[in-house]
């Protein structure tokens, strides 16, 4: 297929993968500040939500605090942030155009509709009819349409490159909403009010995996928070099924393909990865490395099928 | 200088209703139809149509400021209804047309003989913008040009057609007669049972077998494909909805490019042939290497390789010379020139500027006169003499005296109405059609077309950007 094509439909993965993320990371974020929260926590729960300078300048430049409203506002409503759940339902909306015609009209209608529905939405609008119901709303948006792809779509290269991106994706994004919560992983405080449980409750919760790690783990503790995300291959979300999941699909549109020879490489690696030597390294530092690597497995996807001479 | 036609410029010929009240035969089923039902389910069935295009996507957007405006061309849920006996008379009349443009294109880029003959005037021809010498002397693939043609008829009385303008360079419009019908079938499945209405719905597969007909000598089973400005194009709509209904990739300048006398396209798998290139952009943007050196929307080396007849442009370079508003008025010449026949469809009766006694009857006349650009489209730049205030005809006179030569004018017509839904109710406004003819194998018209409607009372103007919508057509079956 058309190069300029493919990567529409991989960008398109990309964009709805990742409005669904940001109104998980929101929603999440937004149900652990209703808790008592230690005090030396308090101003990093919405500052987490920031990962790189670049981010949190670009942040600044609106706002002085890292407090709630201004930052669901910027990370929901702000045209300015190209990473902003509007934004991202735009360029989803300006790929679907531009693959208009390897996509089916039932996808084309679906992301008009999101549209339509989203994007004169104001942040006092959504503060006064609630924003968990506005974020709710937004999540199930992505629903719908990843459904419509996956339900319409002839399974060839198009549906692969859309599945590429979000896989992608899936795997930044769970880098990201771990990174957010790293420092918690660490701490130490063992308390017995409930607030550990209510606060990886809400971190679960905010990857959709809560009643799955109630059937696969006993204890509700750092490491197996961080077993879950990361290594259990039953989660879609955990970094090794993204990893995994990128391989076979690389492998599957080119069997000599670089780039699916690096996602196997990585996937191998996580494969025999020891958490306790992760957590006694530092979690922040692997999770870095492993968005490094990410970024290095994107760019080769470039060369390989976008850029190809 | 032509002699103005016959009409009744007080009451405009309405498609429905004869002069006394009685419904037209072609109206008969859907005028009763049309009693017996309320304006509340008119009302719930136009909300309803709007609300299927806007999701449908079919829109232009408006870009350069974020707030990105869309707006929409109206669409009227009133069908425009022609009988068989008018259509076959329609058809037939189109058919010939086109013929005849491809026989004058085909003839002009030859042996010129239409012109060593003294039928049209040879500089209106070779110094003419859209003529392209670099198209000389090469064969075409069936000696086609004109693939696809968009011939706009407006109707004056009961047997009275006139063709207003041939499009034979990227006509376009055609995904909105499609999608005017599927919306039709949907909102009113009981009138479609009612009425044999005449099926449209093979252009696609017909469009496609037509262009894998005029693929390079010597290719099998080409690499077809639809090459579109992008998606900043207002008509990107109807782009990728043709190519999706076609099957084929949707390419930009970008995705294509010359290598050893080829067209390739980037893909995934590396560079792919491209042999038939619909192209939807203007011959000047094509390849800056001839054209506009500033195009960024072309290839460079595309007509190299069309010249090497390695792959074929539909339509083809240099269609423009045929469409042109000063070749216009020789059309009927051609038809009985190549085709030894008398024009079907009239022609409008037409003024030449560059022709001193036209040029001082229409000086003296603006006010019952429509005049325009001889290269102007989607009128723009016209003066519609009747509905211009006195200012006006005097800043245009002055247009005039300038360039004589870049201007035509014609008699105001009173364009035939069809019952419209407006806010009011249902009301007469003006209309005209634009059916569409495909060339490659044989010569064919749609059964139908695109009618485009006047939606403000009184206006004649059809245009989308001057307040015009469109509706669907339907041709009786007999």
């Amino acid at each position: 297929m058309l190069s300029r094509t493919a990567d529409n439909l991989y960008w398109l993965g990309r964009y709805v993968e990742r409005v669904e993320n940001t109104a998980r990371l929101l929603a999440g974020t937004q149900r652990l500040s209703l808790m008592p929260i230690p005090k030396e926590e308090q101003g990093d729960l919405w500052r987490n939500l920031f990962q790189s300078d670049s981010e949190r300048a670009a942040f600044e430049v609106l706002h002085d605090k890292y407090d709630e409203l201004p930052v669901i506002d910027f990370m929901a409503f702000d045209r300015a942030n190209s990473s902003s759940i509007r934004s991202c339902l735009f360029a989803a909306r300006e790929n679907v155009r531009g693959a208009r015609h390897v996509l089916t009209t039932e996808i084309s209608q679906c992301i008009n509709e999101t549209w339509m529905n989203t994007k004169d939405c104001t942040l006092d609008q959504v503060v006064e009819q609630g924003t968990q119901e506005y974020l709710d709303s937004v999540k199930e948006c992505t629903h719908l349409l990843r459904g419509v792809i996956y339900g319409t779509m002839r399974r060839g290269e198009p549906f692969m490159f859309w599945d590429l991106g979000t896989t992608l994706e899936r795997a930044e994004n769970t880098t990201r909403l771990l990174l957010a919560r790293s420092a918690s992983f660490h701490r130490a405080s063992r308390r017995d009010d409930g607030f550990d449980f209510y606060r990886w409750g809400t971190f679960l919760r905010s990857a959709n995996t809560y009643s799955a790690f109630r059937q696969l783990y006993r204890e509700l503790d750092p490491v197996s928070v961080a077993d879950l995300m990361i290594l259990n291959t039953q989660i879609p979300r955990s970094l090794l099924a993204c990893v995994e999941d990128t391989a076979e699909i690389l492998r599957t549109l080119k069997r000599e393909a670089a780039c699916a020879d690096m996602s196997e490489q990585l996937a191998a690696e996580l494969r025999t990865l020891s958490l306790d030597s992760v957590f006694r390294d530092g979690l922040a530092g692997f999770l870095h490395d492993f968005r490094k690597r990410i970024h290095v497995i994107s760019d080769q996807i470039r060369q390989d099928f976008i850029m190809v001479r | 200088m032509p002699e103005a036609p016959k009409e009744d410029a007080l009451r405009p010929f309405d498609e429905m209703l004869e002069p006394d009240g009685t419904v037209r035969m072609a109206y008969g089923q859907y005028g009763e139809w049309l009693d017996s039902t309320s304006k509340e389910f008119l009302n719930k069935k136009n909300s309803l149509a709007d609300m299927m295009f806007r999701r449908l996507g079919i829109t232009f957007t408006v870009y350069g400021d974020e707030a990105a405006t869309e707006r929409m061309i109206p669409f009227d849920i009133i069908p425009r209804i022609i009988d068989p006996q008018e259509w076959d008379f329609l058809s037939r009349g189109a058919i010939q047309r086109v013929d005849a443009l491809n026989a004058f294109l085909d003839d002009v880029y030859h042996d010129q003989a239409i012109l060593k003959a003294g039928r049209i005037p040879p500089e209106l021809v070779l110094n003419n913008d859209a003529f392209r010498p670099e198209m000389l002397d090469l064969d075409l693939p069936r000696r086609v040009y004109a693939h696809i043609a968009g011939v706009d008829v407006v109707r004056t009385g009961e047997r009275e057609f006139y063709v207003l303008e041939d499009n034979v360079r990227t006509p376009s419009g055609v995904s909105y007669m499609l999608e005017n019908r599927q919306t039709m079938m949907r909102l009113f499945p009981d009138l479609f049972s009612m009425h044999n209405v005449a099926p449209i719905e093979r252009y696609p597969t017909e469009l496609r077998s037509n262009l894998r007909a005029i693929a390079p000598i010597g290719v099998d089973d080409p690499n077809v494909v639809l090459m579109t400005p992008g998606q900043l194009n207002s008509a990107y709509f109807e782009h990728a909805f043709l190519a999706t209904e076609m099957g084929i990739e949707l390419v930009e300048g970008q995705d294509l490019f010359v290598d050893d006398g080829l067209v390739f396209m980037r893909t995934t798998a590396g560079p792919k042939r491209v042999d038939v290139i619909y192209r939807r952009i203007d011959d000047d943007f094509l390849d800056p290497l001839t054209f506009r050196p500033d195009s960024m929307l072309g290839v460079p080396g595309l007509l190299s390789v069309v010249r090497r007849g390695r792959v074929s442009v539909v339509n083809a370079i240099g269609t423009g010379v045929a469409d042109d508003k000063a070749m216009y008025v020789y059309v009927p010449e051609m038809i009985r020139f190549y085709l030894g026949e008398e024009p079907i469809l009239q022609n409008v009766p037409t003024y030449q500027l560059r022709d001193p006694s036209d040029y001082k009857y229409v000086l003296e006349n603006l006010e019952n006169l429509v005049v325009k650009e001889v290269h102007g489209s989607g009128g723009y730049g016209m003066l519609v003499g009747p509905t211009s205030t006195k200012k006006e005809r005097e800043d245009y006179a002055l247009r005039l005296k300038a360039n004589p030569e870049a201007f035509i004018a014609q008699p105001t017509l009173s364009l035939s109405t069809c019952p419209t839904y407006v806010e009011q109710g249902v009301a007469p406004r003006h209309v005209d059609l634009r059916p569409f003819v495909l060339s490659g194998q044989r010569t064919t018209v749609m059964p139908g077309g695109l009618t485009r409607v006047a939606l403000n009372e009184g206006s004649l103007v059809v245009n989308s950007s001057q307040g015009g919508g469109t509706k669907d057509t339907w041709v009786l079956e007999r």
